[in-house]
């Protein structure tokens, strides 16, 4: 992290929650902007992507501000990019929801599909498995943070590419096992909601920024 | 790797303040939400729950003032419940600040709506709230009741509850209006009955006055216990209660 606080664009398409995305990013240690504005967005030191609601619903709400464009766009340059929740699914090739298919951005392979689970939406305070070098999770790996959500990947199938550091995945389990998280270069995403998993949630924000 | 027993203080909210009564009547000041919203969640509270009382047009706009508040400092999940009757309504609280929403009357008197807000918004943001009386008129033996517990409709509990979910609902609170603000637990039978129906997460409500009333509500379903005026009061802490729940041997975070 630079000496300056890094600054953030929490991406604004209709989706809910952006505004608490961005009140814990700025505990986290950002200075943060809620917008679509595409010069801004290119320019922020990290994108974030929320995401709540239908699979679809996400995916439309992105085209409509040409959002997968933008953030094809900050990849190809390396510049990072943070995907929460329904914000992670989409970027998998494709999620199945209530029979619906719909095309992802297709950044990571795999299928986003229904969790076979006794109780669904998974709902509550969950731990995790991070790999041992995980940025986004140093020091706070034991911790638990708060999911919501009925459909996951459960399958990582990236396979590391040439020289390209590998992928690194964080599982959890409900019922399938799924992956929580991913950090893949410039691309991380959640299936929880760091920005609503209290005080562990902020400091695996922060972790997120000092990559910034 | 499994979720924990989520322990949820609700903010009963009159005119912008938080309000206690006795089986939803007489209500007396408690003292403002977004203060409180921020002592239980430094409590280690696992979301909060607002539910505007009067969910008049005057106090709606404060009511969205306190969640916008409450979400800049609080970082857990809000609900907020109370007069939501459309897609509109819900896509307002998310805006400014709620992450679920409660619904329980106007789904009632038009059930299209569950599916409309499930498809728009996802199943995870609805929370239907039930407030539930014990009836011999329906066959369960639990009625569903509106207006704070003081219209019988002609519902039967279990059978709503089933219906709720076949359309849409993501999570119930299941609200005894017989053991709420009494004090003397939770109506166990009434959270086993849902349990056993259930796919989607249980609420626990209606009831709690005592360290060792959680527990119970726990062994017979819940995936959560909600409580207000205990908290509210300062008899029990958030942390008093998962200190019970755990050394009953039930995990929470």
């Amino acid at each position: 992290m630079s000496a300056v606080d890094p600054t953030v664009v929490v991406l604004d398409y209709g989706s809910g929650n952006v505004h608490s995305a961005a009140k814990a990013l700025e505990a986290a240690g950002a200075r943060v902007e809620v917008t679509a504005d595409r010069a801004k967005v290119g320019a922020a030191d990290g994108l974030v992507v929320p995401g709540v609601g239908a699979f679809a619903a996400v995916m439309a709400g992105l085209a409509a501000v040409r959002g997968g464009e933008l953030i094809e766009r900050r990849l190809a340059g390396g510049r990072p990019v943070l995907g929460i929740c329904v914000g992670m699914q989409v970027l998998f090739e494709r999620g199945i929801e209530r029979g619906t298919d719909t095309e992802g951005l297709g950044e990571w392979p795999g299928l986003v599909d229904e969790l076979d689970a006794p109780v669904l939406p998974h709902m509550g305070w969950n731990t995790v498995e991070a790999p041992d070098d995980s940025v986004l999770f140093e020091g706070i790996a034991d911790e638990r943070f708060y999911f919501v959500h009925s459909y996951a990947a459960r399958s990582w199938t990236l396979d590391p590419i040439g020289a390209f550091a590998h992928p690194k995945v964080t599982w959890a389990r409900h019922g399938d096992r799924f992956v929580a998280a991913a950090e893949n270069g410039p691309l991380s995403a959640t299936q929880f909601h760091p920005e609503k998993s209290g005080e562990p949630g902020i400091r695996l924000l922060g972790n997120w920024l000092t990559t910034l | 790797m499994t979720v924990v027993t989520r322990v949820i203080p609700c903010l009963d909210v009159a005119a912008g303040r938080v309000v206690k009564g006795v089986n939803f009547l007489d209500l007396r000041d408690a003292g403002d939400p977004v203060e409180l919203a921020r002592r239980y969640y430094e409590q280690g509270a696992d979301e909060v729950t607002f539910l505007d009382v009067t969910a008049t047009v005057e106090d709606r706009a404060t009511m969205y003032e306190t969640v916008t508040a409450t979400a800049e400092q609080v970082f857990i999940p809000l609900t907020v419940g109370g007069g939501v009757r459309s897609t509109e309504d819900v896509s307002r609280l998310l805006a400014v600040g709620a992450d679920k929403v409660g619904v329980n009357s106007a789904a009632i008197a038009r059930p299209e709506l569950i599916g409309e807000i499930a498809d728009r918004f996802g199943a995870q943001v609805l929370v239907l709230s039930l407030d539930i009386k014990r009836s011999a008129r329906v066959p369960s033996g639990f009625v569903v009741t509106t207006h704070g517990g003081r219209t019988e409709t002609e519902l039967d509990a279990l059978e709503w509850a089933h219906e709720v979910i076949r359309r849409g609902a993501g999570e119930l609170l299941v609200n005894s209006i017989d053991a709420d603000g009494t004090k003397n637990g939770y109506d166990l039978e009434l959270v086993a009955a849902v349990r056993e129906l259930s796919s989607v997460p249980v609420i626990a409500s209606g009831g709690a006055g005592a360290l060792g009333d959680f527990a119970p509500a726990v062994a017979a379903g819940a995936d959560a216990v909600l409580a207000a005026s205990v908290f509210h009061s300062g008899e029990l802490t958030v942390g008093d209660v998962k200190a019970a729940l755990r050394a009953d041997g039930i995990a929470v975070r």
